[in-house]
């Protein structure tokens, strides 16, 4: 069955799209840029870090593009001053929350968090430091979790479910106690389940998984593989 | 012209910032002839002095001392900048945070030494609980961060203050 078009208009410009796309689909697909942290293409979005939020005309409430399925003649803002302010608190609250020392993390100079900061043009943020005492887990013998660096995207829990199939990852706790934990807590050198695939360390954004044996600078993830992999695939998630 | 007075200072870092504050190049002879470097750990002048248009500072505050100073400083200064991811975030530093401060003298002064195992006490000031960014004492006109800053982006930033130019768009930032 052929899909539906629809027309909407993005940033006023009137664009086809397809029924059942988000607005993030949509727009990427007419090569409108809207700024994302938690998605990655090929894995079920989850609207985690809020970051790709837009104004939709009608209403006064902001949504994630990510997960907003578009409407038949919907118009939708990407840029204005209160979504660069929003977005920007959405980044620096995700900066305090943790540790992030980029001077000594793996990751300093090809992280997604860290360079869109940059992107924004952070230098500083407007909130009190959270500087939370947090693990690492070294157990498995060839990837390191280091909780520190972790910005709960979940993007390690969807890859390891929808793609690998191995369930290894979830989130215990609420709120800012929130943890990425493997199989029922254990540690993930004990989880059953992981088949040291690797996918999750290949989807992580931040420092927080990495392969062991890197030093400051050194791990560089190959998370286009990720969606490159999907498309193989020809997975529907 | 008169000279614009600037002073550096630094607080728990590690001097890297200052490192990459002289290691602007040639930049540093155009701008050596438009400022009177005042005060810091690159002149002699013991007591910060009054009436400073700009200070630039390295590190985070860490302990008693280093509060006083800043304090006195933010008095003193007209324009305050944080020098480097130590007085932006913390940073480094600020990795001692989650750490109780008698336990982590305990552990590197007696444990982790080899001899003269004594925490010092005589000369040396106390920590604070933790190491935190200057903002969250006294108010901050600039941050550079970046561990250490460029020195291109330092230069940039001191010259443009020097010749009174506005900088509409932001310099480009990048923490780490
Ligand atoms: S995860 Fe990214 S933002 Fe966090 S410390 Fe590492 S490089 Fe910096
Ligand atoms: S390595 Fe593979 S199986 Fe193991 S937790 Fe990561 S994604 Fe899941
Ligand atoms: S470990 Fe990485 S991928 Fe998993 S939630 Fe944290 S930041 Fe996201
Ligand atoms: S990308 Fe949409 S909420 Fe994170």
């Amino acid at each position: 069955m052929p899909q539906k078009k629809l027309s909407i208009r993005i940033d006023g410009e009137l664009i086809s799209a397809v029924e059942g796309q988000t607005i993030l689909q949509a727009a990427k697909a007419n090569g409108k840029y809207i700024p994302t942290l938690c998605d990655l293409e090929g894995l079920t979005p989850v609207g985690a870090c809020r970051l790709c939020i837009v104004e939709v005309s009608g209403t006064d409430r902001l949504f994630p593009a990510c997960t907003t399925p578009i409407q038949d003649g919907m118009s939708v803002t990407t840029t204005s001053k209160r979504l660069t302010q929003d977005r920007r608190i959405s980044l620096e609250l995700l900066l305090v929350e943790r540790n992030h020392v980029c001077a000594v993390c793996v990751s300093n100079g090809h992280c997604e968090l860290q360079s869109m900061a940059s992107a924004m043009g952070i230098s500083t943020v407007r909130f009190v430091y959270n500087y939370p005492k947090l693990g690492v887990d070294l157990s498995h013998p060839r990837f390191v979790l280091d909780h520190n660096r972790c910005i709960l995207c979940t993007r390690c829990v969807r890859v390891c479910a929808e793609l690998e199939g191995a369930h290894v990852w979830e989130v215990t706790s609420r709120g800012i106690h929130s943890r990425i934990v493997s199989d029922l807590n254990q540690k993930w050198g004990e989880s059953r389940g992981c088949t040291s695939c690797g996918k999750c360390v290949q989807a992580c954004p931040t420092g927080a998984l990495a392969e062991k044996g890197w030093a400051v600078e050194e791990m560089v993830k190959k998370n286009d593989k990720i969606s490159a992999l999907v498309h193989r695939r020809e997975v529907q998630v | 012209m008169k000279k614009v007075k600037v002073a550096t200072v630094w607080l728990d870092g590690c001097s890297g910032c200052h490192m990459s504050l002289l290691d602007m190049d040639a930049a540093i002879i155009s701008l050596a002839q438009k400022i009177d470097l005042v005060y810091g750990p690159l002149v002699d002048t013991q007591e910060f002095p009054e009436g400073v248009d700009v200070t630039l500072v390295e590190g985070a505050v860490s302990s008693q001392d280093d509060l006083n100073k800043l304090q006195k400083i933010r008095q003193r200064t007209h324009l305050l900048i944080s020098l480097g991811d130590c007085a932006v975030t913390g940073n480094v530093p600020a990795m001692r945070n989650s750490i109780p401060v008698n336990k982590l003298l305990q552990r590197i002064y007696v444990e982790g030494a080899q001899e003269g195992k004594i925490v010092p006490t005589d000369g040396v000031p106390a920590l604070l609980k933790q190491a935190r960014p200057l903002r969250e004492f006294v108010k901050v006109d600039i941050c550079l961060p970046g561990c250490p800053p460029p020195a291109k982006t330092i230069a940039t930033v001191i010259s443009d203050l020097v010749d009174g130019r506005k900088r509409e768009t932001g310099l480009a930032v990048k923490f780490g």
